[in-house]
């Protein structure tokens, strides 16, 4: 595991390289303003319960475009070969470009933090509730990021790996939003623990629950180790 | 160093590599040579474990390709076709960044890159972003990072393609220095490099091994070894005509000019030149160029790989 954060620090800065990562903090930071200040004028209630919720529907549609480059540019370009034929392993590739892009969802967050300090300013918000909002974020925000770098490993072509991963994200959320219209007991339940709208929920109410972090947490390490899987199968081909 | 033992590789339905067998020593720099297609960049991609075989072994210095993998890549350094890079990173960032990757210790770091760069000559684009390097640059900041960790064995897919002369001349030079201490494979269709820069060559086609030898040794089997090349000014038709009953003499080719013509002798065995140039001058012609030439390996190449699969030794 050597390797990881060398692979991490080159993919960081190539983040920043690319007009892509300014462009998406821009739209992602205009959208959560104009949100936040919605619904703070709107409810009159010193809580980011509603903006947080936005701000997840918000990275279904911006975390495939921050994923889209990870593997799917190294395939094109060809410098997975000289990537490969270093002394690392394939674990140490997917680890590196994952936690670049965690690094960066997080730095993207981060100003939104100024709203709490308005939220301050206007009222008495619940920090516990808040904090747990954004630890629920940054890991809804891992489950998307490892479907996007999943579907980055599988292709060549950039745009098909952000349009691919947006439909699955889209239909993971489905499955989560069917579950409630869901008649039948168990078909609910089933559907409900699927998508990860109702996991994200509970963060929200302010509520840690270990099932809803282990649901976030294997969710992102199955997609790594297919990710990892995909990968070595490009060798194989 | 590297032993390569009944490799095949078979993507769907296409073997690209069939049965290849080969030895490279310590110290030698092997040329690897073939039309395009013939199976050389994959059999390149197997040995630095980019890829496995279908089936076959191959091993560097002694570790497996397939089984100890890191082993080997740490040993390689391997530039591939088309040299991929960042072009979003600078030339000096990148080495660095290779370096690292491949293991190379923080307080060699510094040494190791400046070494490379200026072994490659690229110290003055040092701060260059990579992208807007030219053709010729680009391949020399891929070069020094196979060099940047002065590994024991170098694989360079056709390391002199998109220089300019000049560039050729050094990289080969560079190369040919690099062969005293490492163990280089270079793949080319570029046949005078080979010639120059290679102690042993191999030659393959349809993703079989037609030749293996030094040029010397490859030139020396192939019938129609040497010839002489002749220019003499004179009646065309009498010339060949005496030419051919010179004894020694298989056969005689004429080509005329204006005035003069130039001849093809092959000898039977032997040379025949001093009885050439007697001949000649006993018949009151001008003799205006003689001189000796071996095959080439091109006409050994050109010769093997047009033959439909026959000329396996």
């Amino acid at each position: 595991m050597r390797s990881v954060p060398t692979l991490f620090v080159r993919e960081w800065k190539s983040f920043f390289f690319s007009p892509t990562a300014y462009i998406v903090i821009t739209v992602f930071l205009a959208l959560a303003g104009y949100f936040f200040f919605g619904n703070l004028s709107f409810s009159r209630q010193a809580t980011l319960r509603p903006t947080l919720d936005v701000f997840a529907i918000v990275l279904l549609f911006v975390t495939p475009i921050i994923t889209m480059r990870l593997l799917a540019e190294e395939a094109r370009s060809g410098t997975i070969e000289t990537l490969l034929t270093a002394p690392v392993r394939d674990v140490e590739v997917v680890l590196g470009k994952f936690f670049a892009s965690l690094a960066f969802l997080i730095c993207m967050l981060l100003p939104t933090g100024y709203y709490v300090a308005v939220l301050a300013k206007v009222g008495s918000p619940d920090y516990g509730q808040i904090i747990s909002g954004y630890i629920g974020l940054v890991l809804v925000g891992c489950v998307f990021l490892s479907v996007g770098l999943l579907c980055s490993a599988a292709t060549k072509n950039q745009i098909v790996a952000a349009v691919v991963a947006f439909v699955a994200l889209l239909i993971l959320w489905i499955l989560g939003a069917l579950g409630q219209l869901a008649q039948q007991q168990g078909l609910k339940e089933l559907l409900e623990y699927i998508g990860f709208f109702r996991h994200f929920d509970s963060f929200q109410k302010g509520l840690i629950d270990t099932r809803d972090v282990i649901y976030m947490l294997s969710v992102t390490t199955f997609c790594l180790f297919l990710t990892v899987r995909v990968v070595e199968t490009r060798k194989w081909r | 160093m590297i032993a390569v033992d009944n490799l095949t590789k078979r993507y769907a339905g296409v073997t690209a590599v069939d049965g290849i067998s080969f030895r490279v020593g310590a110290g030698e720099i092997l040329g690897f040579l073939g039309p395009n297609g013939a199976g050389k960049t994959t059999t390149m991609r197997i040995l630095t474990c980019f890829m496995p075989a279908t089936s076959g072994a191959a091993s560097v210095g002694g570790y497996d390709v397939f089984d100890q993998s890191l082993q080997v890549r740490r040993l390689v350094g391997y530039m591939p076709e088309n040299v991929p890079l960042y072009t979003d990173m600078r030339v000096r960032e990148y080495l660095d960044y290779r370096a690292k990757l491949k293991e190379v210790p923080r307080s060699k770091r510094r040494k190791a890159v400046d070494d490379a760069l200026e072994r490659c000559w690229i110290t003055d684009v040092s701060t260059r972003v990579i992208g807007q390097l030219s053709k010729g640059y680009r391949q020399r900041v891929g070069l020094a990072d196979t060099l940047v960790h002065d590994p024991k064995v170098l694989i360079l897919d056709e390391p002199t393609i998109g220089l300019d002369p000049n560039q050729v001349r050094r990289v080969r030079e560079l190369i040919r220095n690099l062969g005293e201490d490492h163990t280089v494979i270079l793949s080319t269709h570029i046949l005078p490099e080979v010639e120059m820069t290679c102690s042993r060559v191999i030659i393959i086609h349809n993703g079989r091994l037609v030749a293996e030898g030094t040029p010397g040794d490859l030139a020396a089997a192939r019938d129609g070894g040497s010839f002489v090349r002749m220019e003499v000014r004179g009646p065309a038709r009498q010339i060949e005509d005496t030419l051919r009953k010179v004894p020694g003499v298989a056969k005689v080719s004429c080509d005329e000019a204006a005035g003069s013509c130039r001849l093809i002798v092959t000898p039977k065995e032997g040379d025949p030149r001093t009885e050439l140039a007697r001949v000649v001058v006993n018949s009151g012609w001008d003799l205006l160029e003689m001189h000796q030439e071996g095959a080439s390996l091109e006409d050994i190449f050109v010769q093997i790989t047009t033959e439909d699969r026959g000329g396996k030794e």
